[in-house]
């Protein structure tokens, strides 16, 4: 656990910003990875009073606070429609109920946890990252940026015209996964985001079209096939790369099934 | 700092540690219930309301609680003594070590959904570990509560 000198709960996010450039300094989220790591912190910065904890929906767009919790992602019944359950899905499995209640979405997207349900399912929607310095940067490209000292203020997903689904294998209940698998079938692609492999998650795109638009059976297997010799995958004592690489095949192909059926093509 | 909490519906006031975890300071206020199960967020025996949703109070700021209302099971006393009573008539656990982070959130569960069924239930309490029942006596046990809960509601006497 950490010590932690000072606590302060920001009241602008340009205070946050500002302590957060201090070496020293760590924000916090929900606390649950901070409070997994060691040493000492000068102040830690509460983002708790900030407003950012809400889930807004507009006809175009969800617009999520970073402080919004991976339960109210859970709950939300217009993610839920939007994705076709595949948010809930990503959710579900993570700790429980408790734990979900305190755990956000920034701190989440923040860590680029190569294991993150929460990174792999957005991952395959037009889903961006709102740094309160940095802009607005698709979230493929950030979750390979190097770590600075930055706020994620919000997460922007686009609404398109796509269905989704979210697979993922553990070995029990409630553990990190041994591999994740989100796909999207749009009307221009078909796409997915392989993560726990056990590396961040990586995207996609069915450039080829072997899927095929509306997506096959053979296609939905063949592009599953493809991804299995593309997708870089390790060992860790969860699982084998070559066992995640089977994985990858399995769930590469049910989710792009899934995700096709919901789409009606 | 100075912090102020409503703790089982008291107001109080308390200088405390910018580092304290709220499982400590619960505890610090005779809240015994709650107890340290793991050092990793996974067990659910630190389970209490933070404004009536379960968190795990090992994993939070006691700061963080300022200004809000936090419940523990000593607080839900009328609530959780007939669930728990019924709990243990059921034989549902063996050292009962994990009942008291089992027993909040099956409350937690019952106030978002008062019929749960099977499925919902196990989803609902995964978060909460146990070491030695395999869950089965407790899924038994809240299912036979659930049952009487609805025939006493109907007015069927056992
Ligand atoms: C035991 C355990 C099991 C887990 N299992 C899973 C799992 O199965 N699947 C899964 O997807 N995830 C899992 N996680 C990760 C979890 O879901 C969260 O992603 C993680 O705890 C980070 O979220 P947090 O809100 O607790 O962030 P914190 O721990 O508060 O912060 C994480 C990092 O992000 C920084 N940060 C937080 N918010 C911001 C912000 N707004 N701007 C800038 N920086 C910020 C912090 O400084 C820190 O570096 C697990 C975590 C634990 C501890
Ligand atoms: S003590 Fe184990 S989750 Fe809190
Ligand atoms: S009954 Fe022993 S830990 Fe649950």
């Amino acid at each position: 656990m950490i010590t932690i000198r000072e606590y302060k709960k920001a009241a602008t996010l340009e205070e946050a910003w500002e302590l957060n450039q201090k070496r020293m300094n760590r924000v916090i989220g929900g606390m649950l990875w901070v409070k997994m790591t060691k040493g000492n912190v000068g102040t830690v910065i509460d983002l708790s009073g900030l407003g950012l904890d809400k889930i807004e929906e507009t006809e175009t767009e969800f617009r999520i606070g970073c402080m919004a919790t991976l339960r109210q992602l859970e709950e939300h019944p217009g993610l839920a429609a939007y994705s076709g359950g595949a948010v809930k899905e990503a959710m579900r499995h993570i700790v429980g109920v408790q734990f979900r209640n305190l755990a956000t979405v920034g701190g989440s997207v923040y860590g680029r946890f190569g294991f993150s349900d929460v990174i792999s399912v957005l991952m395959v929607m037009d889903a961006y990252v709102e740094m309160y310095k940095g802009g607005i940067i698709p979230l493929a490209e950030f979750v390979n940026m190097p770590y600075d000292r930055d706020i994620l203020v919000r997460i922007i997903i686009k609404k398109n015209k796509a269905s989704f689904s979210y697979q993922t294998v553990r070995i029990s209940k409630t553990d990190f996964p041994v591999l994740t698998c989100a796909a999207a079938v749009t009307d221009k692609d078909v796409r997915i985001a392989v993560g726990a492999r056990p590396g961040k998650a990586m995207l996609l795109i069915d450039r080829q079209q072997l899927a095929g638009l509306p997506v096959t059976a053979a296609g939905a297997q063949a592009f599953a096939e493809y991804a299995a010799q593309v997708i870089p995958t390790g060992n860790t004592n969860r699982g084998s790369a070559q066992y995640r690489t089977h994985l990858i095949k399995v769930l590469a192909q049910r989710t792009v099934l899934e995700a096709g059926g919901k789409a009606g093509c | 700092m100075l912090i102020n909490i409503v703790l089982n519906g008291k107001k109080i006031t308390r200088e405390i540690e910018p580092d304290l975890l709220l499982i400590d300071f619960v505890r610090k206020e005779g809240c015994f219930s709650v107890k340290r199960g793991c050092e990793t967020s996974n067990c659910g025996l630190c389970t209490v309301f933070l404004n009536d949703k379960p968190v795990l109070s090992c994993s939070l700021l006691a700061a963080r609680a300022d200004g809000q209302q936090v419940t523990t099971l000593e607080g839900l006393q009328e609530e959780a003594a007939e669930f728990g009573a019924f709990i243990a008539d059921q034989g549902a656990e063996q050292c009962g070590f994990c009942n008291p982070g089992f027993i909040m959130n099956a409350l937690a569960l019952f106030r978002e959904n008062p019929e749960p069924g099977e499925e919902e239930i196990k989803e609902y309490l995964a978060g909460n570990l146990c070491r030695c029942s395999g869950y089965e006596g407790q899924l038994r046990g809240i299912l036979n509560f659930l049952a009487w809960k609805k025939d006493k509601k109907r007015g069927v006497s056992l």
